[in-house]
């Protein structure tokens, strides 16, 4: 089977609000220019197209249809889309080309959270007869994740503050950012709770953004970029739903994908997407990242959170990583649903 | 090394009604399951990954319904995807599906489409109406009715073509224990004696809308030459996509569509599909769209595929047996509708279609569309190994 390489990677400005419509072309037309750019590739040199995104994001069924718009697919393309991350497009990708049905592939996912109130809108995720109807909303349930483990004792309300100021001062490298800034976490424990234990730092940002990602066989790789980021493991697992049933304070789909994709503590560097600071210790704990390892040099999505592309972005920034000469062993993570329900790991080596 | 051999082990489907009230979504999603896993001879712990797709998040009113289905779908601790590319939907999973096997990643997989537009209203998810964009406002009948006017005058087809496609696939539901509508007695007459919808289309040449689900076992080589009577075979497999609206795009015979099928013959090694190809599902929810899709896929010459249809050759018995399950006419779960088109084409190779079997049937098509007529996804299925 074919190896698969990332080759490029672009993403919109992690913004509070666009004024764009809600399927993403207008934040996804100049990013497929900048990957072109990059690869000097070019629309007709893709073999595979793929895309995640939600309509319940958008508010309007099929929203991903009209994202096709951006790409100018006339003559026909060979396309696909997944209603999750486009972390887990990237995956329906990888298979292609592993496969050797295509030798290159582009992936994008896009979001717009300020279309609705993105933390009502998530709790229609959860069972629809029994749990939905009464509206804990998504903040409201990583709230008693977190709670759940300062109760058992893993982690300090102080520590979660170290986790944010930590990702606003890398984020202050970060151009594409929402939130970044030297702060002290010691102050940041004398704001407001927005949902005990949380405070406003603990929680992602509301984000618009997108993301495009290419890939391409590890052969056909070389001739593109001098030092691809091969993607040595890729594996994803989901835990049950039932939030009274499993120990939320840890993460078994992570520590099995990443036990699978050959994650381990000699990685140099780890993006990894947590929307909340409680959440990147427990996949930190799950993947046995070391102190050793870099944990989110990019802010991490506790910086700029755009809903279907932020796990895709983790891979990107991983790569990028690599193709920037900064790194040989990088290691990616996305989730999805509530209480990380859905986890994605990805190792990236210098190919 | 390239592609693994992949073939169907086994696949199951629920009774398709209106509104199954009388199960929730993951009891809807298990009658599909277990019919599948018990006709594919595989556990629980058989399953290596499971792979989910519908259409519309807002049908039932439930955001990324696979992550509360995870326990129903036996995912825990599993990889679980999901995929969603509008009516095409069901075919674009199976292919997902295929792929992991295909990949050589898993051995066995699981894979599942629904509807059930009974929890939600579907009406009111497709009349948003997003900023920028032109509302359709008439249904998918009125959206589709011009294509086929436009077919009817550009092919110079009888007018009674299309009452003919709907009494055959609604006789032939009538052979299938699952389908939604089941009428035996109806005649080429009774069609074209019902009320005209959107002109030319008549209600009796409409598909209805239906709660269900598809359920098919996928398996690799090992697994495939374990099937008893002989597992379907994946001979090739095809997706294109085309954008919905542009200056000078031919609806009628789309260009994604022409490209999906050439490639799926190329990839086949058939040269002359309506002598090759012993049976087809291909998804047709208006009756006109039978001999569009004959000439969109290939099968007969552009202008002539009502020619097939009214020499009753798309008939059980006849050279090519078109949607011998009654097709979406008969039965219409969208998310699903294209799955049951695959798995249709599989259980006719296979030899377990029942009284709906087409005698020999060796090499099927299975097809799906969605959107307006932008997104196709298709296979060829064998009893033989490719």
């Amino acid at each position: 089977m074919n190896d698969v390489a990332v080759v490029g990677f672009a993403q919109a400005p992690a913004v509070r609000r666009t004024h764009a419509t809600t399927n993403g072309v207008e934040m996804l037309v100049p990013i497929f220019a900048e990957v072109f750019e990059q690869t000097g590739l070019s629309k007709t040199d893709i073999g595979f197209w793929c895309s995640g995104s939600s309509d319940y994001l958008a508010g309007r069924a099929f929203s991903f249809i009209a994202a096709v718009d951006a790409i100018g697919a006339f003559p026909p393309i060979h396309e696909s889309h997944v209603e999750m991350d486009a972390a887990w497009a990237l995956y329906e990708a990888w298979l292609k080309i592993r496969m050797g049905e295509v030798d290159t592939a582009l992936v994008y996912g896009f979001g717009k959270s300020s279309a609705g109130q993105l933390r009502r809108v998530l709790a229609l995720q959860l069972d629809p007869y029994v749990l939905a109807p009464l509206w804990p909303d998504s903040i409201g349930i990583a709230g008693l994740q977190a709670r759940l483990g300062i109760e058992a004792g893993l982690w300090s309300e102080k520590d979660l503050a170290e986790v944010a100021a930590r990702n606003r001062r890398d984020a202050r490298d970060n151009p594409f950012a929402q939130l970044s800034g030297d702060v002290d976490a010691a102050a940041l424990l004398d704001t407001p709770y927005v949902a005990d234990p949380l405070r406003a730092h603990d929680i992602a940002p509301v984000t618009d953004g997108a993301a495009v990602v290419v890939l391409a066989s590890a052969e056909r790789a070389r001739d593109i970029v001098e030092r691809p980021a091969v993607i040595t493991g890729i594996e994803h697992r989901v835990d049950s739903p039932a939030l009274g049933t499993r120990d939320l304070t840890r993460s078994p789909s992570t520590e099995a994908a990443g036990r699978a994709a050959g994650a381990d503590a000699s990685v140099e560097i780890a993006e990894l997407h947590a929307p909340f600071t409680h959440q990147e210790l427990i996949v930190r704990d799950a993947l046995g990242l070391g102190d050793g390892v870099r944990v989110n040099p990019s802010g991490g999505t506790l910086t700029g959170n755009p809903m279907f592309s932020a796990g895709l972005i983790r891979i990107g920034e991983a790569a990028r990583q690599i193709l920037a000469g900064n790194a040989r062993r990088t290691l990616a993570h996305a989730t999805s649903g509530p209480a990380l329900q859905q986890n994605l790991v990805a190792v990236l080596e210098k190919g | 090394m390239g592609k693994q051999r992949t073939a169907v082990l086994g696949t199951g489907q629920t009774h398709h009604r209106a509104k199954r009230t009388d199960v929730s979504m993951p009891g809807l999603l298990r009658e599909a399951v277990d019919r599948a896993m018990a006709d594919a001879q595989v556990d629980w712990p058989d399953i290596d990954a499971v792979v989910l797709g519908k259409a519309p998040d807002l049908f039932e009113g439930v955001m990324m319904p696979e992550l509360f289905l995870a326990d129903a779908l036996g995912a825990n601790g599993k990889p679980l995807l999901r995929v969603h590319t509008a009516g095409s939907v069901g075919g674009s999973t199976a292919l997902v599906a295929a792929s992991l096997v295909q990949a050589g990643v898993h051995r066995r997989v699981l894979t599942v489409a629904f509807e059930k537009q009974s929890e939600s209203n579907a009406m009111w998810a497709l009349s948003i109406l997003p900023p920028f964009q032109m509302p359709v406002g008439a249904g998918a009948g009125g959206y589709f009715a011009p294509h086929v006017r436009s077919y009817i005058r550009r092919s110079g087809a009888p007018e009674h073509v299309g009452a003919i496609v709907a009494a055959k696939d609604r006789r032939n539901g009538a052979l299938n224990p699952f389908a939604h509508l089941r009428q035996p007695d109806i005649t080429v007459e009774s069609v074209r004696a019902s009320q005209m919808l959107w002109d030319p289309i008549r209600y009796d040449e409409t598909c209805p809308s239906s709660d269900g689900a598809c359920a098919m076992v996928l398996g690799d080589e090992t697994a495939g030459d374990a099937v008893p009577g002989g597992a379907a075979w994946i001979h090739a497999t095809a997706m294109r996509t085309e954008p919905t609206t542009f200056a000078g795009r031919d609806q009628v015979n789309p260009q994604a569509g022409k490209d999906a099928a050439a490639a799926l013959w190329r990839e086949a090694g058939i040269t002359d599909p309506l002598s090759q190809v012993d049976t087809a599902e291909i998804y047709v929810p208006f009756s006109w769209f039978e001999p569009m899709w004959l000439e969109n896929l290939g099968f007969m010459p552009e202008g002539e595929g009502w020619k097939l249809t009214e020499a009753g050759e798309t008939a059980l018995g006849g050279r090519l047996p078109v949607n011998p399950s009654g097709g979406v006419l008969s039965s219409n779960p969208i998310g699903a509708s294209g799955m049951l088109r695959f798995s249709e084409a599989a259980k006719q190779v296979m030899g377990r279609a029942g009284d709906y079997q087409v005698d020999g049937a060796r090499t099927a098509l299975g097809h799906a569309y969605g959107g307006g007529s932008q997104f196709f996804a298709m296979w060829v299925v064998g009893a033989a190994k490719p």
